[in-house]
């Protein structure tokens, strides 16, 4: 009995690891934009996005890499738009992610009609040689898909990139005070557009796991609020890309945590624990909400707010 | 080359107006295109839908019945949107609300005939308030951001009515559909003539009037208004941010409610899957009407009924045309996006100019 307890934990814990992946792809995106001064709440819409551009792809071809790689273009190409009417039309960046998010929903459904009840290719597992007979760590970490594998290699460079460059630099002052980078000769409008545009192809590889990986269909607004829970992961981690796996691997367990109590059949209504993943990240905000009011630590000071050197 | 702003010293009046308008044009040309890469005939499409929509007394009344709960969740959204306090959370609150008119009935009460929709009203418009207020009150006490708790919400909302339909409240009858049984008589909405325009759609106009009022005439709505305009002034002189922000997701998710209350008790007669239509949810139609009527109550009549021929002109042409009723969501989202880009046109002059040196700026 005991042996099977922890298995039962490994497994779940693999099945986090699965679960946070696609999230954490877009939360590393997302924390790239915001940290510019670019809020993107169209998540959801990007990821749905990707979503479909990357199984049509994938499916077309045959092959899932193929699938990625136009997911990332059509979700930096769908950014575009936001990147458009919030930076250069200086529009409300919340009104204009949410837009997105409703466009996404809506092309994603309108060209995803074609491929529903496909089966397309997809990233199989497979352990990686030595790292993968580590006990327990080995099976939850490296006994698992190519994408993720790509997000081990995604993380640190973001970290990297945003701390310890000079790139980084000019993002982070970009964010905190655009007129001050501005002066010193860092162009404000490109850096954001940057920004933004690779959040657009972060998030589209995380849609694409969504369809190519995680399951290998398109299923209409499959990605179920996981755009909204990274914007809650954003602020969870503290705009920090190391954090962001942190909180992925967390939303992920609670995913996991659910689908595994519903394959065990205990007494806990299903659509209760359906509600695992919400309730526990509204949780996590209203933590984070505290912590950020007790420490004054917050979101990038210019953050939301449109730059016009004319007026400043 | 390079495009720069330049702000006007007014706001262009004439493009105020022409803005919308040239809007839904542009958006329809471009989804001509979508409609033209998927093998279909814009102008014959739009044709149907219009003819559908505005052509006839039965597609009209059509209309009337989906303008009904975008007119009451776009009223709640766009005073949440005039306090600045980012309700998109409608979705859930129009489910809580259905969900708690549907209790009234499955208490198996009869009421004495009359008292069953008035009872069925107050719990649809106390459960949609109450879930408004979890998200008001997260803000207020902990500045917890309510853009991402208002729409997570949603999610837990709608799989509560889940467990309803799928458990609790499932008609045994139902051959495995997940619904209740029929509402009885006594708990449905009169309804107007042959049509399914029902009361709902006067309790409708009704609010917007008393909202307009509120908005124009009463203290408290010039307190939302500043507000929302300047909150610091606000608190200055001496009004109550975090107390406004509570009343008004109170009017905003009880408004949600009342909608999802009169879906079920004047259109579906029971609670069941999909009370809002899931390629384009009523919840979130409402955050692009109240944006679209520029906190307006009566634009948000006039957008809600423009919106319900789109609703009931795409529900057309998917059948006859086999076309995805997913434009409708895309027209939406599209006249959004070219009046949000318009709006900077009746703000700024755009120049095209070439790059300036660093220097020059400022």
């Amino acid at each position: 009995m005991e042996v099977d307890l922890g298995v039962l934990v490994v497994a779940i814990l693999q099945a986090a690891v699965r679960s946070g992946t696609p999230i954490l792809f877009v939360c590393i995106g997302e924390i790239y934009a915001e940290r510019s001064g670019v809020l993107n709440v169209g998540l959801e819409g990007m990821m749905l996005v990707g979503a479909i551009a990357g199984f049509t792809a994938g499916f077309t071809v045959g092959n899932p890499v193929v699938g990625v790689i136009v997911a990332a273009a059509a979700g930096a190409a769908f950014s575009l738009i936001h990147a458009f009417v919030t930076i250069t039309l200086r529009a409300d960046q919340i009104v204009s992610g949410l837009t997105l998010t409703i466009l996404g929903t809506g092309i994603s459904g309108f060209f995803g009609k074609a491929m529903i009840g496909q089966v397309g290719p997809g990233f199989d597992k497979f352990a990686v040689p030595g790292l993968a007979k580590i006990p327990v760590l080995g099976t939850v970490f490296f006994q698992q898909d190519a994408m993720v594998y790509l997000s081990y290699v995604v993380v640190p460079i973001a970290w990297w990139v945003m701390y310890k460059t000079h790139l980084g630099l000019a993002i982070r002052s970009v964010g905190e005070s655009p007129a001050t980078a501005d002066s010193l000769g860092v162009s404000v409008t490109r850096i954001r557009y940057g920004c933004v545009l690779f959040g657009g192809a972060m998030a589209g590889v995380g849609g694409a796991y969504l369809s190519l990986a995680y399951t290998t269909m398109w299923i209409e607004q499959m990605s179920g609020g996981r755009g909204w829970i990274t914007l809650a992961l954003v602020i969870f981690a503290g705009w920090n890309p190391a954090r962001a796996a942190l909180g992925a691997y967390l939303f992920g367990g609670a995913d996991a945590l659910q689908l595994r109590i519903q394959a065990v059949g205990l007494d806990i209504p299903t659509y209760f624990l359906m509600m695992l993943p919400y309730v526990l990240t509204i949780t996590i905000l209203v933590l984070a909400s505290r912590a950020s009011l007790r420490r004054r630590l917050g979101a990038p000071a210019a953050l939301g707010i449109p730059y016009a050197r004319e007026e400043r | 080359m390079a495009i720069r702003l330049e702000r006007r010293l007014e706001r262009s009046r004439q493009l105020e107006y022409l803005v919308p308008v040239l809007s839904v044009l542009l958006s329809l040309v471009v989804c001509a295109f979508l409609l033209l890469a998927n093998g279909n005939n814009p102008l014959v499409a739009y044709g149907a839908m219009m003819k559908e929509a505005f052509g006839t007394s039965y597609g009209f009344a059509e209309v009337l019945v989906k303008a009904t709960p975008l007119i009451l969740c776009g009223l709640g959204v766009m005073l949440a949107f005039k306090m600045l306090f980012w309700n998109i959370g409608a979705e859930g609150q129009l489910h809580m609300g259905a969900w708690g008119a549907t209790a009234v009935v499955m208490t198996g009460w009869e009421g004495s005939g009359w008292l069953m929709i008035p009872a069925m009203m107050i719990a649809g418009m106390a459960c949609g308030a109450l879930w408004a207020l979890i998200p008001a009150y997260l803000k207020v006490k902990l500045n917890c951001n309510e853009i991402i708790t208002t729409l997570l919400l949603n999610y837990v909302a709608i799989l509560w009515v889940a467990h309803f339909i799928y458990g609790p409240w499932k008609d045994p009858v139902s051959f495995g559909f997940p619904m209740t049984k029929l509402f009885p008589e006594g708990a449905q909405l009169m309804r107007f003539g042959d049509s399914r325009v029902h009361l709902g759609f006067v309790f409708a106009l009704i609010i917007a009037l008393i909202l307009y009022l509120l908005q124009e005439k009463s203290r408290w709505g010039f307190e939302v208004a500043v507000t929302g305009g300047n909150p610091k002034a606000a608190e200055y002189a001496g009004m109550s941010t975090g107390r406004n922000i509570l009343l008004v997701m109170i009017i905003s998710g009880g408004l949600a409610g009342l909608a999802g209350m009169v879906e079920i008790s004047g259109i579906q007669l029971k609670l069941l899957k999909d009370i809002s239509p899931h390629a384009a949810p009523y919840g979130y139609t409402a955050i692009i009407i109240a944006w679209l009527a520029r906190r307006n109550p009566w634009g948000v009549l006039l957008v809600s009924i423009l919106m319900g021929g789109l609703y009931v002109g795409g529900e057309t042409v998917q059948i006859t045309m086999k076309l995805p009723v997913n434009i409708v969501l895309i027209i939406q989202a599209l006249i959004l996006f070219f009046v949000l880009g318009g709006d900077i046109l009746a703000r700024y002059r755009v120049v095209f100019s070439r790059p300036r040196e660093a220097l020059g700026g400022g």
